[in-house]
This record gives structure tokens, sequence and C-alpha cells, in this order.
């Protein structure tokens, strides 16, 4: 699907297409009263990488994967956007309908015959078989975002968006559901464009990692290959530095593992 | 029990002062004959004909006042049209006290049945609307939000999102509503019944039976509470999904 704004808080225009299979954006800028809250001349993401978005907060990071959702029509901006068509978001709350049984909530929005066995698959997929008619009240916090990351997959996204999904998760959950989506992004190839403001996370996760400062990307690394103890510290040091963490917090937290 | 602790008190200085003859029976029957005389209504199938046709009248006006309340608050909602043109409008009709709008009503539709039944349909109407329209407009912007990214179209919005977002409050709506029906009956039975709770608390009250007005006052009280029971029962189980079972 083709974005495109003309002028200031323009009418977006989409096209039917099934659109490209990479992301590609072109002079996109977005205002908040009158602070640019993003200014990217031009980024492309290819089909299938694993992008992590880092940055602190007001960096801009989630206005951009925001604009890549296409949840922004309130917000003043120009630029042109190309993104696949199947995208699919995985929000830092699992936003799961509290009324609605977990089945019904990864069913929400997919038609045709195979959305419920496409759905139990994805259940299936997140370990939460024989789940599907408990109310969300009755899940964890990490389950809650299982079963928002089965309905993400169950509509077969071609871009997944997450705006800091494992946010809210206490420190050892939230490695099992790094695990989770490292597991099931390589069964299904999407592009993923992952919004953290923890380095770790991105460096564990991220094919490539954008550092956004004052919307703007002032750091568009690929962590080095093949990974080592020193290359991962390397990589962190990197990106500490581009984030403003000085040199002594650094040295306090390089305790190897 | 805390809670019962007042009336039963207010039943005991009743009691006694009766007793005692501060209170005549012209005045306020004591309480025990008015059971008494409930008793003898109820046993000798005098009360049931009228209990039923003013419990017909109720719920009539209850069902028909809930469907138009229902309709309204959806399309005020839900349409831009809706919100332009039916909001103020009962907001309007909010601020008229629903008794006083009887006398237009008996000239439109006459004294009979269809008179009643219209008021406790308009009464009803109100708390239905406000409070099913506030559950609607106060659903989290966060699954509007999550609807536009799961590519939900517009009926699977209405009846995955909307309507059970809406849904707490129809029911506060409702309890309002079943209480109030029956309030609005005792002044429209007053008026040319012949039969009806309200019918037979008039009859008593020419005939100083004090004791049947009583017992008309009791049969209100507990069609109202009644009906407040059930539906706080239907609250209940439709909102169970809020209990946390595990975590």
């Amino acid at each position: 699907m083709t974005i495109d704004r003309s002028t200031n808080g323009g009418r977006t225009t989409a096209s039917a297409e099934a659109g490209p299979s990479d992301v590609r954006l072109y002079g996109l800028t977005r205002r908040y009263d009158d602070r640019i809250a993003l200014s990217i001349d031009e980024l492309t993401i290819d089909d299938g990488e694993f992008v992590c978005l880092i940055g602190r907060s007001g960096s801009g990071k989630s206005t951009l994967l925001r604009a890549l959702a296409g949840l922004d029509a309130d917000v003043v901006g120009e630029g042109q956007i190309a993104v696949p068509h199947a995208r699919s978001v995985l929000f830092q709350d699992s936003r799961l309908l509290p009324w609605a049984s977990v089945m019904t909530n990864v069913t929400l929005g997919l038609r045709g015959r195979a959305a419920h066995a496409r759905a139990a698959a994805a259940l299936q997929d997140v370990g939460l078989a024989g789940r599907e008619g408990d109310f969300p009240s009755a899940l964890s916090g990490g389950e809650q975002q299982r079963v928002a990351l089965a309905r993400s997959l169950a509509r077969e996204p071609q871009l997944l968006l997450a705006d800091e999904p494992f946010g809210a998760l206490d420190a050892l959950t939230r490695l099992r559901m790094h695990e989770l989506l490292r597991r099931l992004v390589a069964d299904h190839e999407p592009t993923v464009v992952l919004v953290t403001h923890d380095v770790d996370e991105a460096l564990s996760l991220g094919e490539r990692i954008l550092v956004l400062d004052d919307g703007r990307i002032i750091l568009d690394h690929r962590p080095r290959t093949p990974f080592t103890h020193q290359s991962r510290l390397d990589d962190r040091r990197l990106l500490l530095s581009a984030l403003g963490v000085d040199e002594a917090a650094t040295a306090l937290r390089e305790v190897p593992a | 029990m805390g809670l019962a602790f007042g009336p039963l008190a207010l039943l005991v200085v009743w009691q006694l002062a009766s007793s005692i003859g501060l209170l005549s029976p012209q005045q306020l029957a004591a309480p025990w004959t008015a059971v008494t005389t409930g008793y003898e209504l109820m046993v000798t199938g005098e009360l049931l004909p009228h209990l039923l046709a003013s419990a017909q009248r109720a719920y009539l006006g209850l069902a028909v006042g809930v469907g138009l309340g229902l309709v309204a608050a959806l399309l005020a909602g839900l349409t831009r049209a809706g919100e332009a043109s039916i909001d103020s409008l009962v907001q309007i009709k909010r601020a008229v006290p629903t008794l006083a709008l009887i006398p237009l009503a008996i000239l439109w539709l006459g004294i009979g049945e269809s008179m009643k039944v219209s008021v406790i349909a308009a009464s009803v109407f109100v708390p239905i609307y406000i409070n099913t329209h506030a559950g609607l407009r106060g659903i989290d912007q966060r699954y509007v939000e999550l609807a536009q990214t799961t590519d939900v179209r517009r009926a699977e919005f209405i009846r995955r999102v909307a309507l059970p977002g809406a849904l707490p409050g129809f029911l506060t709506g409702l309890r309002l509503a079943v209480t109030m029906c029956w309030t609005a009956l005792v002044v429209l039975e007053q008026i040319n019944a012949t039969e009806g709770i309200g019918y037979v608390m008039n009859r008593a009250r020419d005939f100083g039976q004090t004791d049947v007005i009583v017992v008309g006052l009791v049969v209100y009280a507990a069609m109202g509470l009644l009906s407040d029971g059930i539906v706080k029962a239907i609250q209940r189980r439709a909102l169970s999904y809020r209990k946390a079972l595990g975590s």
C-alpha cells in the first residue's frame, strides 16, 4: 500500500494493490504543534529484515512506527510511505478485548473459512493451545502478550510492527518472549520493525538497528557477525554512545554474563 | 443484617404507635393489620389479577422504552448524523419530568392503556439512552485503533467492540429503568384504571381502607426490588469476564 501526503494534514491516498514487499520512505516528516517529531529523508527496509528502532523517549521511534502502521492520520506531516499491505501491529499493552474469548480475540477481523484454523494454529505456535475459551482476565501478562502475538501471526503479515511489545513484562518473561518471537519470525519470515528502549533487547533481536534522536536516524547499524562476547560488547558500546550514555555508565554495565 | 436494621426499627416504632393509639387506623393501618389484609387478598385471589395487570403495563412499557432507548443510543453513538440529531433532543427531553407529559399524552392517546404504556416507555427511555450512549462514548480509543489495525469491518466492529463495550452502561440504565417503570405506574394507575394495584389503592382510599393502601405500597416496592434483583443477576453473569480467575 502506498500512502502519499502532499501537504499539511492532506488526505492520504492508499492504492488497493498488494503493495511492495519491502518498506520504503521518502521525505517523511511528522510534527506535533510545530515541534518536528520525525524527519527522515530516505529509508528502505528489505523484505524479511528484522529491524529494531531504539531511542530515548520523544526520539520519534513510536512516531515512525505509527506512520508505518497507518495510525497517524491525525498527525500533521508530509512524505511518502510504501509498505506491504499485510501489516500487523503488536502493541505494548496486549490490547485484547476483555469481553471476548482468546479465540475471538485472535480471529478478530479475519475472514473466510480458514480463519478459525489459522487462529488455532497460531495459538498452538505460541503455546496456548487449549486456552481458546478463556477470557483475557484469566491469563497472566505474558500469556496475554502471547495471545496478541498469535493474533498478529494469524493474519500472516508481511510486515510485523511492534511497539515496545515486551516493555510491560518482567525480565524472565521477556527473555522467553524473545526466544518465542525469534522462532516464530524464523518460521513465518515477516519483515519486522520493533521499537524498544532496551539496547540489549535490540541487540539480541535485531539484524539491523536504527538509533533515533530528535526525529532523525543518527545510526544505522548491523550487529557484527560472527557473534562473540567481544563483538557484543563493541556493539553495545557503540549504541550506548549514540544514545548519549557516557563511558563510565557503559563500563559499569560491562560485567560479563 | 446491618442493612435490615433501619426498616425493622421503623416497623417496630410503627407497630408500637398503632398499638398505643398514637396512629389511628384512619390515618395509617398497623403493620400487622396490613400483613393479615395482604394475606387475605392473596388467598382469596383478589390481588393476583390486579398484580398481573400492573405487571403487564410496567413491562410492556419497559420493553418499548428499552428498545427505543437502545436504538436511539446506538444511532447517536455510532453515526455522526445520529449524534447531531438525536443527542441534544434527548438531553432536552431529559430535563422535562416524564409525568409532566401526562396531560399531553392524554390529549393524544386518550386515557386508555396505550397512554399508560407510552408514558412508562418515555420514562424508561431516558436512563437507557443516557447510560448506553455514555457506554459507547466511553469505549477505549485503543480498541478503535486495534480495530483499525486488524482490518475489522463496520458490522464486526459493532458486534465485537461497540455492543460489548456499551453493555455495562446499558445494564446500569436497565437497573434504573426496571424500578422506574413501577414508579411511573403508581401515578398512571390513578387515571381511569379498572384494574391494577394503583386502582386497588384508589378504591381503598374511597373506602378509607388504609391497610389495603399499605399492601399496595408493599407490592410496588417488592416488584421494584425484585426486578432490580433480576437485572443485578444478569449484570453479574454478563460482566463475569471482568473477574480475574488466575494471574
